[in-house]
C-alpha cells in the first residue's frame, strides 16, 4: 500500500506493529471482562439463592459452545500457519471455516435465549439473569466483531494480500474463545 | 537460507499442525471431565470436585490456549507483563470492591430485599437437609 | 491550520491535488488529526465555560436573569454543573491535552513521518467528534440534559423518577460510553507508535519526557477504563433494560458503581496529570538552558505513580458506608501517593536551580504550573485521610482542591504546550506582550475565584445547591460568593485575548524558524510547520539524549538529539 507511513514499518520493540497492537488491545479487553466477572462473581458468592437460578441454564448447550470455539480456535491457529508458510487460500478456507464456527456459536446462542426467555427467564427477571445475558451478551459481541474482521482478513489472505494479519485476528479470536471458556464455567457449571 | 534448513523449517511446522491438533484434543478431553464433574460433585455430595473440575480445568485450559495457540510465552517479556498486569489490577478492583459489595448492610445503608431472599433461601435449604418433609423446597420459581 | 507548502505536498503525494475536504476533514495526517482535536477542545471549552458562567452567576446574585442564559433554575443549575464537569474532563482536558498534545508531538519528537495506524486515528476523531455531539444534543431533548453530577452516582443517574431525564441521562452515558472507546483506540496507536517508530538510535532513555508521560497516561487510561465501560453498560441497561445492577431495592448494589467509576476516576487524574507534567518538563528544561535534572528517576517515579493510582480509588468513597477497615488502607495508599508527585515537583526545582532562566510566556505558565498544583496537591492531604474527609467531603472545599489540580493541568497545562509549540504548528509566533497580559490575567483572577472556595467550604458550604442564601449560617458569606464570580468574570474576559492572539498570530504573528527556542527535540528539526511526512530532508537518526544543554563537549548552549557527533561529521 502506497499510503503506509515509514513509522509502521519500523519495530524498535522487536514485534511488527500490528501484532504489537493486538495484544495491547487483548489487554484493555481484559480489564472489560474483568470488570464486568469480578463484579459478578462478588454478587455470587454473596448470594447463596444464586445457585438455585443457575440451575436454569442449560449445561449442555453450553458445552456445546465451548465446543464449537475450540474447535474454531483450532482452526485459526491453522489458518496462523498457513499464512506463515505463504499459503493464502489455504489460510483463507481455514479463515472460513472459524467463521462458519463464529455463526453456530451465534445461532447456538440465539436458540438457547429464546428458549430461556420463553421460560421467563429475561435480563430483568433477577440480578443473576442481568449478569447471565449481560455477560455473555458482551462476549457475543465480541464474538460477531472477530467474525466480522475475519471476513476481511480472509477476502485479502485468499489474494495473498496482508498475511501477517491472520495471526492478528486469530490472537484476538483465541482471547475470545479464552473469555468464554471462564464464562461457561461461572454461568454454566457452578450451580 | 539453505535448502537443508529449509526443509528442516518445513519439517518443524508439520511438527506443529500435530501438535496443534493434539491440544485441540486435551481441550476436548478436558471439556469433556469439566462437564461431568459436577454430576460426580453432587452424587458424592463433595462440592470441592465441583469447583476443581469447573475452575481448575478452565483455567488450565486458558494456559493451554494461550501457551500453545497464541504463542504468548514465545513472545517476547512484555507481552506477558502486560496481559499479567492487566490480571492484577482486576485483583485489585475485586479486593477493594468485594467487602463493600457483598455485604448486605453497613454504616447507615441496607439491602433488604437481598437479606429476605438469603433468609428464605437458607430455610429452604434448611427444609432440603431436613428430608424436605414440608414439600415445598423446589418450585419456588 | 498545519497547511503544507504546495511544493513539498505535491512532491510527497505526486499523484493529485488534495481537496479542502481530503485535507482538513478526512485527513490521516497526524498534525491534521492533533488540530481537529485541539480546535474540538477549545470549542468545548468554551460551552464549559459558558456554564461555568451561567451558574456562578446564579450562585452569587441568586434568581438574576444571567445574560445569554436567563433565570438558572435549579433544574438547570444541576444539568450546568454536571455538564460542566464532564465536558472540561472528557471533552477538553483529555482531547486537548492527550490527543491533541499526543498526536502532534509523538510522531515529530520520535522521528517519524506519521502515527503507525493513521486511519485508526482518524477514526478514533471521528468517534470523539460524533461523542461530542451526543453529549450536546442530550440539552435538545424533552426533560434536557442529564443533571445528576458527572459521576453519575445510582440511584440519580438510573431512576428517571428521580433525575427527570429519562432520555437525558441515557444519552449522557452513551456519550461518555463513545468518548472512552474514542480515546482507547488513540492510546492503543500512541503506545504502539512509541514502542515501534522511534528513530534510529533513539534508546529508550532518548525519549523526550513528555511522550513519556503521554504514553504511561495512555496505558494508565487503558488498564482503568474496562472496569467503567463494563460498569457504563450495566448502567444503560439498568435504565432502559429494567435490570437492577446497581439497585438496591432489588438486590443490586450502587455502592458497586462508585467502585467501577472510582476505579477508573482516580487513575484519569494522572491519566491527564501526567501529560501537563511533561509538557511542563519540556518548558522549564528549554528555558533554564539546562539538562532536566534526574531524568531516569522522574520516569521511575512516574511508573510508581502509576501503579500506585490503581489502589487509591475509595478514597472518594469514605462518606459511602464503605467498609472502615477499607477506607484504612485507601487512606495509607492516597496519603503515600503524595511523595511521588512532590518528590516530581522537588524534582523541577532542581532543574531550575542554578539555570539561566527566560520568563517567555510558556516559561511562565510551566512555572506557575508548579505553583498552582502545589497548593491542590497540598491541600488534597487533608482529603486524602479519612478522619479529615468526613468532614470535608462535598463541600467547597472539595471543589477548590479539585479545581487547584484540575485548573493548572487542563488549562495552565494547555496555555504552556498551546504557547511553547505554536511557532512548530502554525510556522508564526504569538505576540510575547499579548500573552503575558493574557497569563496575569488569567493567573490573578484564578486564585481569586478559588481561594475563597476553601473558606466557604470549610465554613461548611455544601456543593450542588443552587441558593444558598435560604440557610441563615451560610447566607452571611454571600460577599465571597461575589467575589469568587467576579473574579471568574474578568478571568473570562482575559481569555478574549488569548484567542484574538492565537488567531491573530495564526495568520500574521512574525515568522518562525524552525528551532525558535533552541530546543534539542526532533520536532524542532523539522520545518515550522512541518509537511505532510514531518521531515523533507529524511527521517532523522538520534546521537544523544533530549536534554544536552550547555554541555561542556560542545560549543553550543544547545545540542539537538540528531545532530552527529563531530567526529562523524568531519
Ligand atoms: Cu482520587
Amino acid at each position: 500500500m502506497s499510503g503506509t507511513p515509514i513509522a509502521t514499518t519500523r519495530s524498535a520493540a522487536g514485534m511488527p506493529t500490528g501484532k504489537l497492537a493486538v495484544w495491547w488491545l487483548i489487554g484493555s479487553e481484559i480489564v472489560i471482562f474483568g470488570g464486568v466477572l469480578a463484579s459478578y462473581i462478588m454478587h455470587r458468592l454473596a448470594h447463596g439463592g444464586w445457585s438455585e437460578e443457575a440451575a436454569h441454564t442449560n449445561t449442555w448447550i453450553g458445552a456445546l459452545n465451548t465446543m464449537v470455539l475450540l474447535t474454531s480456535s483450532l482452526s485459526a491457529v491453522l489458518a496462523h500457519q498457513a499464512a506463515e508458510k505463504g499459503d493464502g487460500k489455504k489460510a483463507s478456507k481455514l479463515l472460513w471455516a472459524t467463521i462458519v464456527g463464529a455463526v453456530t456459536f451465534m445461532i447456538v446462542k440465539a436458540f438457547e435465549w429464546t428458549e430461556e426467555i420463553t421460560h421467563g427467564y429475561t435480563i430483568a427477571s433477577s440480578t443473576f439473569w442481568s449478569f447471565y445475558y449481560t455477560a455473555a451478551g458482551i462476549h457475543a459481541s465480541h464474538v460477531l466483531a472477530g467474525a466480522i474482521c475475519m471476513y476481511y482478513v480472509a477476502k485479502s489472505a485468499a489474494k495473498g494480500e496482508h498475511l501477517h494479519r491472520v495471526e492478528n485476528v486469530g490472537l484476538y479470536w483465541h482471547f475470545v474463545d479464552v473469555v468464554w471458556i471462564f464464562l461457561f464455567p461461572l454461568l454454566y457449571i457452578a450451580k | 537460507m539453505s535448502e537443508a534448513e529449509h526443509s528442516e523449517d518445513a519439517h518443524a511446522h508439520d511438527g506443529h499442525e500435530h501438535n496443534y491438533i493434539r491440544i485441540w484434543g486435551i481441550l476436548v478431553v478436558l471439556l469433556i471431565i469439566s462437564v461431568v464433574g459436577p454430576f460426580i460433585g453432587e452424587y458424592t455430595e463433595i462440592q470441592a470436585i465441583t469447583l476443581v473440575t469447573a475452575f481448575g480445568i478452565a483455567a488450565y485450559k486458558a494456559y493451554l490456549v494461550v501457551k500453545n495457540f497464541m504463542h504468548m510465552t514465545a513472545e517476547k517479556a512484555f507481552v506477558s507483563y502486560i496481559v499479567v498486569t492487566c490480571l492484577v489490577f482486576m485483583f485489585l478492583l475485586y479486593a477493594g470492591t468485594a467487602p463493600d459489595v457483598m455485604k448486605s448492610e453497613g454504616s447507615g445503608w441496607e439491602k433488604p430485599l437481598w437479606q429476605q431472599q438469603e433468609a428464605e433461601y437458607a430455610a429452604r435449604q434448611a427444609a432440603l437437609a431436613h428430608g424436605g418433609e414440608d414439600g415445598h423446597g423446589d418450585d419456588h420459581h | 491550520m498545519a497547511t503544507a507548502p504546495a511544493t513539498h505536498e505535491e512532491h510527497d503525494l505526486g499523484h493529485h491535488e488534495q481537496s479542502f475536504w481530503e485535507k482538513y476533514v478526512f485527513s490521516t495526517d497526524h498534525k491534521v488529526i492533533a488540530m481537529q482535536y485541539m480546535f474540538t477542545g477549545m470549542a468545548m471549552a468554551l460551552i464549559g465555560g459558558f456554564f461555568a458562567y451561567a451558574f456562578r452567576m446564579q450562585l452569587a446574585y441568586p434568581g438574576m436573569e444571567v445574560p445569554g442564559w436567563g433565570l438558572v433554575t435549579p433544574n438547570d443549575y444541576n444539568q450546568l454543573v454536571t455538564n460542566h464537569g464532564a465536558i472540561m474532563i472528557f471533552w477538553v482536558a483529555m482531547p486537548v491535552l492527550i490527543a491533541a498534545m499526543g498526536n502532534y508531538l509523538i510522531p515529530l519528537m520520535l522521528g517519524c513521518d506519521d502515527m503507525v495506524f493513521p486511519k485508526l486515528n482518524r477514526l478514533s476523531y471521528q468517534i470523539f467528534l460524533l461523542s461530542a455531539v451526543v453529549l450536546l444534543s442530550s440539552f435538545f431533548v424533552s426533560g434536557g440534559g442529564f443533571g445528576g453530577a458527572w459521576t453519575m452516582y445510582p440511584p440519580l443517574s438510573t431512576k428517571a423518577e428521580y433525575s427527570l431525564t429519562q432520555l437525558g441521562s441515557t444519552i449522557f452515558v452513551v456519550a461518555v460510553a463513545l468518548e472512552f472507546v474514542a480515546f482507547l483506540l488513540g492510546g492503543i496507536n500512541f503506545i504502539t507508535t512509541a514502542m515501534n517508530s522511534r528513530a534510529p538510535g533513539m534508546k529508550l532513555y532518548d525519549v523526550p519526557m513528555v511522550v513519556w508521560m503521554i504514553v504511561v497516561a495512555s496505558i494508565l487510561f487503558m488498564a482503568s477504563v474496562g472496569p467503567l465501560i463494563a460498569g457504563a453498560i450495566m448502567m444503560l441497561f439498568d435504565q432502559n433494560l429494567g435490570t437492577a445492577f446497581f439497585d438496591p431495592d432489588r438486590a443490586g448494589d450502587p455502592i458497586l458503581w462508585q467502585h467501577l467509576f472510582w476505579f477508573f476516576g482516580h487513575p484519569e487524574v494522572y491519566v491527564v496529570l501526567l501529560p501537563a507534567m511533561g509538557i511542563v518538563a519540556e518548558i522549564i528544561t528549554t528555558f533554564s538552558r539546562k539538562k532536566l535534572f534526574a531524568y531516569r528517576t522522574i520516569l521511575y517515579t512516574v511508573f510508581g505513580t502509576g501503579v500506585l493510582s490503581f489502589t487509591v480509588w475509595a478514597h472518594h468513597q469514605f462518606v459511602a458506608g464503605i467498609d472502615p477497615r477499607m477506607a484504612h488502607v485507601f487512606t495509607v495508599t492516597t496519603l503515600l501517593i503524595s511523595v511521588p508527585i512532590a518528590e516530581m515537583l522537588f524534582v523541577y526545582i532542581a532543574t531550575l536551580y542554578g539555570g539561566s532562566i527566560e520568563y517567555s510566556t510558556p516559561m511562565l505558565w510551566a512555572l506557575a504550573f508548579l505553583v498552582e498544583f502545589l497548593i491542590g496537591g497540598v491541600t488534597g492531604i487533608y482529603l486524602g485521610a479519612s478522619g479529615g474527609d468526613i468532614y470535608m467531603h462535598d463541600t467547597y472545599f472539595v471543589l477548590a482542591h479539585f479545581h487547584y489540580t484540575f485548573f493548572p493541568i487542563a488549562i495552565i497545562g494547555t496555555y504552556a504546550g498551546v504557547t511553547y509549540w505554536f511557532p512548530k504548528m502554525f510556522g508564526r509566533h504569538m505576540n510575547e506582550f499579548w500573552g503575558k497580559v493574557h497569563f496575569w490575567g488569567t493567573i490573578i483572577p484564578f486564585n481569586g475565584i478559588f481561594i475563597p472556595l476553601f473558606f466557604l467550604g470549610a465554613g461548611g458550604q455544601h456543593r450542588r445547591i443552587a441558593d444558598f442564601t435560604v440557610y441563615p449560617e451560610l447566607a452571611q458569606m454571600q460577599p465571597w460568593r461575589e467575589f469568587a464570580t467576579v473574579a471568574l468574570l474578568i478571568m473570562l474576559a482575559f481569555q478574549v485575548i488569548f484567542l484574538w492572539n492565537f488567531f491573530y498570530s495564526m495568520f500574521r504573528g512574525r515568522k518562525a524558524e524552525k528551532n525558535p527556542w533552541k530546543a534539542n527535540t526532533l520536532e524542532w528539526v523539522a520545518p515550522s510547520p512541518p509537511p505532510h511526512g514531518n521531515f523533507p530532508d529524511g527521517l532523522p537518526t538520534v546521537y544523544r539524549a533530549p536534554y544536552e544543554f550547555s554541555h561542556p563537549d560542545h560549543d553550543e548552549d544547545y545540542w539537538p538529539q540528531n545532530e552527529p557527533p563531530a567526529e562523524q561529521k568531519a
